[in-house]
């Protein structure tokens, strides 16, 4: 294992994968590790004592269920207590603006605030203001960091278990991201850390929903299924969402489907060591068939549980690293 | 680990390579006297070097007893608590726990190669507790440096130092450095009383 | 059994030939072309003009939905007696050719008929309603050749950049109707002087030049292609010819009324005058001669839009839009075109054979051993008066009964049958 002894984190908080080194990233990813043996632990008990006493708020202005569930999860492993605050029940509702929310969460002393919310760029104008320690859990279409620091975890281990080879990493590895990227903060952060980790990525989707000259990001980009996955050693499908088709950005499900969906017939264009990812929740036998999410394939459950493990490891890092708040 | 940088350094060795593989057969051999059935025996070598040395502490128990105890590495790094108080930088540590075997109702003996604040067994101990429920836990460490924070003593030991705190005790393992040897070094210099580097 | 198209003064724009030369048929394909060929039976086309059967990329059949406008069958008669051996059907039926199903209809009613080769065009958008696209992939996948909302623009910047997209994704082309509604609303013909003079609620040229100008503005956002129809005003010509200096992809057509005649030709409120767009000015028909000279328009095409004896016969106000075209266009664009100097026969040729065929990559509007016996021939100097009761589509109204005009079609012949001839 990469002796991270060396390294050190110096950012207050994780607002978005842009503005990290490769450095950086793979100080998360050499962490995360020793957190997936805390979950993984059967007669044991699954949690150190890393937070104890700290508070982590989760403040989403978005439902979610499993990236809520994921970052709860991972503070109580680590033995902090937890507060969640939804729209709903946050006095947003009322017309109070996002910064005095913050101010009367932080009046509660909390450590850390996970916040997902859908306008792009909430979690850095709060990180900017305030002292608490932000994770950007999803600002509108423009980044998910901890999303693709697990998805690059989940990457990096499979390869270095078929490369056999534990310092492997995701250099020249060919990812092909799939679906409507011009709405996915999933699709952006991971452009971001794919490409800094050195691995190619192409882009693929119906012409409508491809941002405008996303190519500039450092990928390719195609309209054509085939073309995307023929060399791709990993498939990255997103979730096609239904309110799309409204807008006017696809004319059916059943012609996205014919284009672009991952199932076994389309998968025959794709190397037969492919794997099959995921960020969920998924659209059974819509934008991925479900015998291949269910299949040898796919490493989604990999993701969920590195989920967790990529969690913990961030708030270990930004809470003990020492830095000034 | 390393001194001081403005101060003059004085090397003495503590221990030679003999000495410390006579220290490590006599730990094998009051281990097994203490404890009846080595079948119930685990040792969890503490990272970094504390796991090279329960390799060789199992070994050496095979060839006393015919059985050798099974053998895992702890990395106490998410106990530490001196993580809470945010005090220094992480050290992101050696290494991952891991053993394949379960604890509950054995006798666990942890190894560690320096004993001195004893945070370090401290953090080991609540790590072991949070996997399972031993009958007992012992302790075995090469040096004792002194300079206990806490109530903790090594069940078996291998050799005592005494030093002034800003003296430095540096164990080396073939396993780990390439040769085996205790050192003391003393700062000539009088330097600022830090915060005790030997205890990892 | 061969037949032979003999002594005729061929002319092929797309190999640039333009001579004496004789046609040998056999089966479906044009064995020979050369001089002094044998064959079985003759066609004795002296004095005629031989050319590739001309393509119309701009019709409506009316079928399914209002077949007593016109059939798909009447319709292809009329355009075989016109000399069409291909034409693109719009999709605005009812009900509308908006899914794979109608499509494949369409072509099986044609094939049926066995009269000429059809091509449907299929809806951009659900019902035409300019709210949701179509499947274009799997419209493409069964045969339709282009995607248009024809009879209606897309209001919706919005949805057309989105329709712009997915076509040129799906290897479509988007033919436009150009009109704002909201401009045009109760106008029945040019806004200008002859219809304040009448009396009768105008349709400016901005309703059109606008929507082109936006619909190239799209285009070139998109990097799409975008096929403007039946331009009629300056402005809209003088905007495409700016915009393919900029690299814009973007095509046009025109028809032959707005080269022919202006708004004066509805001085006595006949409805058969009445269309959309609107017969516009004189300055407006001199920069489509212009436009046709120089490139900037790239074909010519009919709109054919056939409406009943009954349907027209109402005021002017209540009349529905549109004029047949399949049977007068030939000898428009010889009258109008080439006999004025403004195009060479080869050329008005090309903008009724190849040039639409390429538009929408059609394999038509050639001569070429091998390729498909479509042909016509046609007597250039036939002199005689439009009569709309000799006409083979069940529609009459054209605005240019009893007009004395120049060329007629002798025959034209679709995969090696002669599906028209006439009989003088």
């Amino acid at each position: 294992m990469n002796d991270a002894s060396e390294r050190t984190w110096t950012r207050k908080d994780l607002v978005g994968i842009e503005e990290l080194s490769r450095d950086e990233i793979e100080l998360v990813l050499d962490t995360a590790p020793q957190f997936v043996a805390v979950s993984a632990r059967d007669s044991g008990i699954k949690k150190v004592p890393v937070l104890q006493g700290r508070l982590v708020v989760t403040w989403f202005y978005e439902p979610s269920t499993r990236t809520r569930s994921s970052f709860e999860l991972a503070a109580k492993r680590l033995s902090a207590d937890t507060l969640s605050i939804s729209a709903s029940t946050s006095s947003l509702v009322k017309g109070e603006s996002l910064h005095d929310t913050l101010a009367n969460i932080e009046a509660m002393h909390s450590d850390i605030v996970v916040i997902r919310h859908r306008y792009a760029g909430a979690a850095q104008i709060l990180a900017e203001r305030h002292d608490s320690h932000i994770i950007n859990a999803g600002d509108g279409r423009h980044e998910h960091p901890t999303q693709a620091l697990l998805d690059a975890l989940t990457m990096r281990d499979r390869i270095r278990a078929v490369r056999k080879d534990p310092e492997a990493g995701l250099d020249g590895v060919r990812v092909a991201i799939i679906g409507d990227i011009s709405h996915s903060r999933v699709a952006r952060s991971n452009i971001w850390c794919l490409t800094k980790l050195g691995a190619e990525v192409v882009l693929c989707g119906p012409r409508t929903l491809l941002p405008p000259r996303v190519d500039e990001m450092g990928v390719e980009v195609t309209t054509d299924l085939k073309e995307a996955i023929s060399r791709a050693d990993i498939i990255y499908a997103l979730r096609i969402q239904l309110e799309r088709q409204q807008r006017c950005l696809f004319p059916s499900l059943r012609e996205y489907i014919r284009l672009f969906r991952i199932d076994s017939t389309s998968i025959q264009a794709a190397p037969e060591h492919a794997l099959v990812m995921h960020p969920g929740p998924i659209n059974r036998d819509l934008e991925l068939a479900a015998d291949l999410a269910d299949g040898p394939r796919s490493v989604i459950l990999e993701q969920v549980a590195n989920g967790v493990a990529v969690r913990m490891a961030i708030m270990h890092l930004l809470i003990n690293s020492g830095v000034e708040t | 680990m390393t001194p001081p940088e403005s101060s003059h350094v004085e090397e003495t060795v503590v221990m030679t390579a003999e000495a410390v593989a006579e220290a490590c057969r006599r730990i094998a051999q009051e281990v097994v006297v203490a404890n009846e059935d080595m079948a119930e025996v685990v040792l969890l070598g503490i990272l970094r070097r504390g796991r090279p040395l329960a390799d060789r502490l199992a070994k050496l128990i095979h060839e006393l007893t015919g059985v050798a105890p099974q053998v895992g590495s702890l990395a106490t790094t998410l106990y530490r608590d001196d993580m809470r108080s945010g005090m220094r930088p992480l050290k992101h540590g050696y290494g991952k726990t891991h053993f394949e075997f379960p604890i509950n109702n054995k006798t666990v003996v942890l190894v560690d190669d320096v004993i001195a604040a004893g945070r370090t067994v401290r953090a080991a101990l609540d790590e072991v507790m949070d996997y399972g429920r031993p009958t007992r836990i012992q302790l075995a460490c090469l040096i004792d440096r002194g300079g206990r924070e806490l109530p903790i003593q090594p069940d078996y030991l291998g050799w005592s130092v005494s030093g002034a705190p800003a003296d430095h005790v540096s164990v080396q393992l073939m396993e780990t450095d390439g040769q085996d040897i205790v050192l003391l070094e003393r700062a000539a210099k009088e330097s600022e009383n830090e915060r005790d580097d030997a205890s990892p | 059994m061969s037949l032979l198209i003999k002594n005729g003064h061929l002319i092929d724009p797309a190999s640039n030939r333009s001579e004496t030369a004789d046609v040998l048929i056999r089966g479906k394909r044009i064995e020979a072309i050369g001089k002094n060929l044998d064959g079985d039976k003759v066609l004795d086309a002296s004095g005629c003009i031989v050319c590739p059967g001309l393509v119309d990329i701009h019709v409506h059949f009316r079928e399914p939905g209002y077949e007593t406008k016109e059939t798909i069958e009447s319709g292809c008669r009329a355009a075989a007696r016109g000399g069409f051996t291909s034409v693109v059907t719009m999709p605005n039926t009812d009900p509308p050719i908006d899914d794979a199903g109608l499509v494949e209809f369409v072509y099986r009613r044609a094939h049926e008929v066995g009269c000429v080769n059809v091509y449907p065009a299929a809806c951009a958008t659900k019902g035409r309603a300019g709210q949701e696209m179509t499947e274009m992939a799997e419209l493409k996948a069964v045969g339709a050749v282009a995607v248009t909302d024809d009879g209606s623009d897309i209001d919706s910047s919005w949805v057309l950049r989105r329709v712009l997209e997915y076509a040129d994704m799906c290897g479509l082309v988007y033919l436009a109707h150009c009109e704002d509604r909201s401009l045009s609303e109760e106008g029945v013909m040019n806004e200008g002087y002859n219809s304040t003079r009448l009396g009768l609620p105008g349709m400016p040229k901005a309703m059109e030049e606008s929507r082109v100008d936006r619909n190239v503005r799209l285009a070139e956002l998109t990097g799409a292609r975008l096929h403007i129809q039946h331009i009629s005003t300056a402005g809209s010509v003088a905007i495409i010819r700016d915009a393919k200096t900029r690299g814009v992809r973007v095509t046009c057509e025109t028809a032959p009324h707005y080269f022919t005649l202006t708004d004066d030709a509805l001085a006595d409120f006949g409805t058969n005058a009445k269309m959309n767009p609107p017969l516009r000015e004189a300055v407006d028909v001199a920069a489509i001669k212009q436009g046709l000279a120089d490139g900037t328009i790239d074909c010519i095409a009919t709109d054919h839009a056939p409406h009943t004896i009954t349907d027209k016969d109402v005021e002017f106000q209540l009349a529905p839009f549109g004029v047949v075209g399949l049977e007068t266009a030939l000898a428009l664009t010889l009258a109008e075109l080439v006999e004025s100097g403004v195009l060479t026969i080869e050329r008005a040729l090309a903008l009724l054979t190849c040039a639409p065929a390429a538009l929408l990559g059609l394999a038509a509007g050639r001569l070429s051993e091998g390729g498909p016996a479509d042909v016509t021939v046609l007597d250039p100097n036939a002199e005689h008066a439009v009569d709309p009761k000799a006409f083979a589509s069940l529609a009459r109204n054209t605005p240019l009964a009893g007009r004395t005009v120049r060329g007629q079609v002798r025959a034209t012949v679709r995969e090696g049958k002669v599906v028209y001839r006439s009989d003088e």
